[in-house]
């Protein structure tokens, strides 16, 4: 199958038509652990984008000469190499922060979407479309986390980047703070992706 | 074809009852209006308020669910009715007003229509809006209302409660004798959950849905058994009237474990429904963190409905055995 996407395209899909997370369904165990606060989910989202933007040019790079049967362990050293280098900045200009999701950071290792484009994408394309790819998807998981982590932070502490919002007779709904909220949430979000797909009548591929 | 009137020829089922969905929620409802006006009367307004606004809110997200998911059942049927009535029974007397509705639009948003509607829920929608409800607001749903009506009345938490936190001498201590500490189990003029005070009145309606067939005796039966039979080896015969009687019990066993949806149909399988809630309801009150089990058992079970229903699948006469 020829790619005809332009370069646009390849960038614009990862956000909604392919987006990882209410599309593809994948890396959602991240997703659970950091989107009840939206502080972690923006520092969450920014270090994955970094770790898919190198591991995809990288992966793209040296698709050539990965022989067949390694590929994935050979995907996995790349991306951990990233994720590394992503703690080591995070360590240096955020301590208080890494210290809270360095957990969190390191498992990016396995995340399944950073694995899934280097398989089916990145060892398929060349680097500017890898590049491409990767921002889409990086944006697309931000953007998803963004607003998973916002509704939970509002509706389970009443706060917004840690800024109190809500009104005094508000009482914080504790669940969606917890594992049922994200899936709650999560759940809801995809269904209404899905609405607004059907609605529109384009449900691609 | 054929003309002659004596020999009609339909499809099957050929006998037919009368005893339709609508009917039976009605029915059902009926049944539950007295405890309801008993929680009124032992608690006040606030309680009744909170009926009322759990009752709108559910019908309002039925028909909210029906419109958007554009379902063929209507709102008429009573079923989210129902469910409104019967959350706000296990919902403590003094809850806010809004957190009942929230509770009551969860249980039929997300416990029933997310799932698929009425027949197609996995867990008792009235129990899941229970424990989201629980999982949120855990002060405010142990939170309970002093009685204040009666000279009599007692000013403490309900009696599970104080069994769970201080022991039999201060449960001893605070309602008198164990007569009289049944007495008012019994009639219903004790702390807790606003339909779960009084044990005569749900009795009498439990009794009244088994004689009507629109629940059966297995699963209340079986349930309140076991619950029987293991209080006896947790704390003497002294304490079976007692762990018959506290709590939810009645409400869970005669309202919520016979829920057709989220129950087996086998006989068999009611009968191991009800031992598994007895039994982990139990669990929960002997040796759990809670002081009442009977929500999380119902749950538990309801999950494993489909497993249970699996194992006890009646023989189908006149085939082979596989």
């Amino acid at each position: 199958m020829k790619n005809t996407r332009t370069l646009i395209q390849e960038t614009t899909k990862g956000i909604i038509e392919r987006n990882p997370i209410f599309v593809l369904c994948l890396g959602l165990c991240p997703v659970l652990a950091v989107s009840n606060l939206v502080e972690n989910a923006v520092y969450m989202g920014a270090a994955f984008t970094f770790v898919m933007f190198f591991s995809n040019i990288t992966v793209s790079m040296v698709r050539k000469i990965i022989p067949e049967k390694v590929r994935i362990p050979c995907y996995i050293v790349i991306i951990a190499s990233f994720v590394t280098v992503a703690g080591l900045l995070m360590q240096w200009f955020i301590p208080g922060v890494y210290k809270k999701m360095s957990l969190f950071i390191n498992l990016i290792v396995v995340n399944c979407i950073v694995l899934g484009r280097a398989e089916f994408f990145a060892s398929k394309n060349n680097v500017v479309r890898s590049a491409a790819d990767a921002v889409g998807m990086g944006i697309g998981f931000t953007g998803a986390l963004f607003i998973i982590a916002v509704i939970r932070e509002i509706s389970g502490f009443g706060t917004f980047y840690g800024i109190k919002i809500t009104p005094e007779a508000f009482k914080p709904i504790t669940s969606m703070i917890l594992a049922p909220g994200a899936f709650l949430t999560i759940g809801f979000l995809i269904a209404l992706f899905n609405y607004i797909k059907l609605k529109k009548g384009n449900i691609s591929e | 074809m054929l003309r002659d009137k004596h020999l009609t020829v339909t499809v099957s089922p050929h006998i037919k009852t009368d005893l339709t969905t609508e009917k039976m929620m009605w029915t059902v409802i009926t049944v539950l209006l007295p405890v309801a006006a008993a929680g009124v009367y032992f608690f006040g307004i606030h309680a009744g308020l909170v009926i009322l606004v759990s009752i709108i809110s559910a019908v309002l997200a039925e028909s909210l669910c029906l419109k958007i998911m554009r379902r063929g059942t209507a709102v008429t049927d009573g079923s989210a009715f129902l469910t409104g009535l019967l959350l706000s029974l296990c919902l403590p007397p003094e809850i806010p007003l809004w957190m009942a509705a929230l509770g009551s639009f969860f249980a039929i948003a997300v416990g029933k229509q997310a799932f698929g509607g009425l027949g197609y829920n996995i867990f008792n929608p009235a129990l899941a809006g229970r424990a989201f409800l629980m999982l949120s607001f855990a002060k405010e749903m142990t939170t309970w209302k002093t009685l204040t009506r009666f000279p009599d009345s007692i000013t403490a938490a309900t009696p599970l409660n104080l069994l769970k936190e201080q022991g039999t001498d201060a449960l001893m201590t605070v309602y008198g004798s164990m007569p009289h500490l049944y007495k008012k189990l019994f009639l219903g003029n004790v702390g807790g959950s606003i339909g779960e005070t009084s044990a005569v009145l749900l009795l009498i309606g439990g009794c009244f849905l088994i004689a009507r067939g629109i629940i059966t005796w297995h699963i209340p039966v079986s349930y309140l058994a076991t619950v029987a039979v293991i209080s006896v080896f947790t704390g003497g015969i002294s304490n079976v009237l007692f762990q018959l009687l506290a709590g939810g019990l009645m409400l869970g066993a005669f309202f919520m474990a016979t829920d057709l949806v989220t129950t087996p149909i086998t006989k068999s399988g009611q009968i191991i429904f009800g031992i598994g809630c007895g039994l982990i309801t139990m669990l929960i009150r002997v040796r759990g963190g809670y002081p009442e089990g009977v929500c999380y058992s119902i749950l538990l079970l309801n999950a494993v409905t489909p497993l249970i229903e699996r194992f006890t699948k009646t023989r189908i006469f006149g085939t082979q055995k596989q």
